[in-house]
């Protein structure tokens, strides 16, 4: 097959859970690589970081002084530079250091510490370079990941669902669970793409898909209290995965003032 | 530097390693035409995890010990609710117990399919891919990713998603799956079984080199079955400790090169993974695994690190027979888990991950909130074991090789160990001793 797109994955800081949505794509893996040319994709084989592509998805956040190098190179190579993952696109769960002096956890830790090249904070790619497209999830689903190589074939960019878990949760017909159970449950601001996995197997959902569009966190905090919270206990629901989401972040930090009020 | 010189003091440099998860990178030294030293380089950054939990609440500890590693979350979450159980003096009822053995069959089938034919596969039939070697091999590769898939079909029964699920909890899960999914799974797992013994004979009838890597193996040891969740820590010579003892005979310390820590038992490197746990627990196996394995030309115990393919194979049937056998008489419970009463104290989990013994300690405040953390990796575990097998085997070859060969059996011996890079470096906490 001639001119197949090409597509190049690439890995920052992260668990590798994002890159699995290609990987755990079962047989439909083999049909994606006759769609398109794996050019890049150390985990699964081809190296070639350096090459031009079509669509390089990123995973992971940036963490030390070579990753940003890497990933202006990867904005230069790529026509589009998709996303993918909560690390990638909020900076994900290990942002949790930006609040904390982690230079000062490292020289705790490490024996050699000057061998340990790191930022003072971990940040997004989009604070760096350009993004053309985010796809929120930790981990994000295959379903995403197709669904965006088959728009971006055809030239355009995938629907964005930035919906409420909560709005998927009614359509499933499922019981609230923080009606019902009293859960903090954190479907109210946190955006859709999981199937509203957490409420389905009756817990409350923990926000790993990032804030959905027009998020009242104000509202929700106010709700976790009336449900026996302590401001602290309420700052970390909004303080996880996605802790540096400016929505999450705020609502967390906001949360924190109330405890030292 | 040419190969044809007459002495020659080269670096080969693999500054990505292809088909390992995580980042890591491998430098290779000759001096006067003897290789002088290997190292896998870790440079993947530190995620710093055990910081993290502290101060977090006992109930968010799984979700966030998943994000440790997106292939082994299971893993991580089975040792951590272990350790606190054992801290608030939890007891899960046999209905829990056995659905944590079938979500860890799950992860194991899932793990190894990945790394038999994704990662370590194309090494000994020559291709760059899994999806290069699927052009010539396309039944051997789709079998591989169904069972994969099938793996992944397991985790989501009890935990909703195959990649940081979510179904697990301190005391138990948060939901029991309905009859016929477990019917509908039960007959899928039944009809891929002459695959995984097919699996078996193909990965025996590779052409794995001969090599035998003196090794000191560690693994858990359950009386009664093949070790999972629970067990006490042996080893080849002759260990045998609960494991909230393993502090005393086993130390990590920093090494220059890489930000994962080196681990050593009682100073020495060691193995765990696949092999070593085969090894130790080859009387644990279910006799239809032992009879695919006789059939084949491989034969256990093993010092060979090339047979790790094998014996990967070997554990995807022992984990379909295993989930099986559990879920044939799987029934709805009455609850899912058994309430939590927190309180302070000091716990220990350690479970076999698919890549060898994860082992966790936890502090805990009166409130069940965490105090500190910490978290021992396999891969951690292997990388003293990791290097010194690279120098052993590439000792053996020719250092006049040229390059090519050396680094492409440099990787092999990596990818026996099937290092997990994002997991060795999620940060660790150790007891610093500068000199």
């Amino acid at each position: 097959m001639r001119n197949r797109p090409r597509v190049a994955i690439h890995k920052f800081s992260s668990c590798d859970g994002c890159q699995l949505a290609f990987l755990n794509l079962g047989e439909a893996l083999l049909t994606a690589a006759e769609l398109v040319e794996f050019v890049h994709f150390a985990e699964a084989g081809p190296v070639a970081p350096d090459e031009k592509v079509d669509i390089a998805f990123v995973e992971g956040s940036l963490s030390t002084p070579h990753e940003l190098e890497r990933i202006r190179q990867v904005r230069a190579n790529s026509t589009y530079l998709v996303t993918i993952g909560a690390c990638a696109t909020s900076g994900g769960v290990q942002a949790l250091r930006n609040m904390a002096d982690a230079g000062q956890w490292v020289a705790g830790i490490y024996a050699q510490p000057q061998y340990i090249e790191s930022l003072a904070t971990v940040s997004p790619i989009a604070q760096h370079v350009p993004v053309d497209l985010e796809l929120w999830g930790c981990p994000v689903t295959s379903r995403q990941i197709v669904a965006a190589i088959r728009a971006l074939l055809f030239g355009v960019l995938p629907v964005e669902e930035n919906d409420k878990v909560c709005l998927e949760c009614k359509r499933r017909q499922q019981v609230c669970v923080m009606v019902s159970k009293g859960e903090p449950c954190m479907g109210p601001v946190t955006r859709t793409g999981c199937g509203a996995l957490c409420p389905s197997f009756g817990r409350d959902c923990y926000g790993c898909f990032g804030p959905a569009e027009n998020p009242n966190t104000t509202a929700l905090s106010r709700r976790f209290a009336g449900l026996g919270l302590l401001p602290e206990q309420v700052a970390q629901r909004f303080l996880f995965i996605n802790n540096a989401a400016p929505a999450f972040h705020a609502a967390g930090l906001k949360a924190r003032e109330d405890s030292h009020d | 530097m040419t190969d044809g010189a007459v002495t020659r003091s080269i670096n080969i440099t693999v500054p990505v390693l292809a088909r390992v998860e995580g980042e890591g990178a491998l430098d290779i030294c000759i001096e006067q035409d003897r290789i002088v030293a290997a190292h896998l380089r870790i440079y993947e950054p530190p995620r710093l995890f055990e910081k993290f939990l502290e101060g977090r609440a006992w109930h968010e500890v799984p979700d966030m010990v998943a994000r440790i590693c997106g292939i082994c979350p299971v893993a991580y979450q089975m040792s951590a609710v272990h350790a606190l159980e054992g801290i608030f003096g939890t007891v899960v009822t046999p209905w829990v117990r056995a659905m944590r053995r079938v979500l860890y069959c799950g992860e194991w089938i899932e793990s190894h399919s990945l790394h038999i034919h994704l990662l370590a596969a194309p090494d000994f039939l020559g291709y760059a891919s899994a999806i290069e070697m699927s052009k010539d091999y396309p039944e051997i590769v789709r079998r591989g990713l169904r069972l994969q898939e099938l793996g992944n079909a397991l985790i989501r029964l009890l935990g909703g998603r195959s990649v940081h699920p979510v179904g697990v909890r301190v005391g138990g899960f948060y939901h029991a799956p309905g009859m016929s999914e477990v019917a509908e799974l039960l007959g899928r797992l039944r009809a891929a079984l002459p695959e995984a013994e097919a699996l078996i004979a193909w990965t025996a009838a590779l052409d794995l080199p001969a090599s035998a890597t003196p090794a000191i193996t560690v693994a858990l040891r359950h009386g009664d079955e093949y070790p999972m969740n629970e067990g006490r820590i042996v080893s080849s010579t002759g260990l045998d400790i609960a494991i909230a003892d393993y502090e005393q005979h086993f130390a990590e310390s920093h090494e220059a090169h890489s930000t994962a820590l080196f681990s050593r038992f009682d100073g020495q490197p060691y193995l765990v993974g696949p092999l070593a746990r085969l090894n130790l627990n080859l009387d644990q196996l279910d006799p239809a695994v032992r009879r695919a394995l006789a059939d084949g030309s491989v034969h256990f115990p093993s010092a060979n690190m090339f047979h790790s393919i094998v014996v990967r194979a070997a554990e995807i049937h022992q984990a379909l027979l295993e989930a099986i056998a559990l879920l044939e008489v799987y029934v709805v419970p009455e609850a899912p888990y058994t309430e939590v009463t927190p309180r302070a104290g000091v716990g220990y989990g350690c479970t076999e991950a698919p890549r060898g013994i994860l082992w966790h300690r936890y502090e805990t405040d009166a409130a069940g909130r965490i105090l500190s953390a910490r978290i021992v990796p396999p891969t951690s575990q292997n990388q003293a074991q990791i290097e010194a097998d690279l120098l052993h085997t590439l000792q053996a070859l020719d250092a006049n090789s040229p390059s090519e060969q050396l680094r492409l059996r440099a990787e092999q011996v990596i990818r026996n160990y099937d290092p997990c890079i994002s997991c060795a470096t999620h940060f660790l906490k150790l007891t610093v001793r500068r000199t």
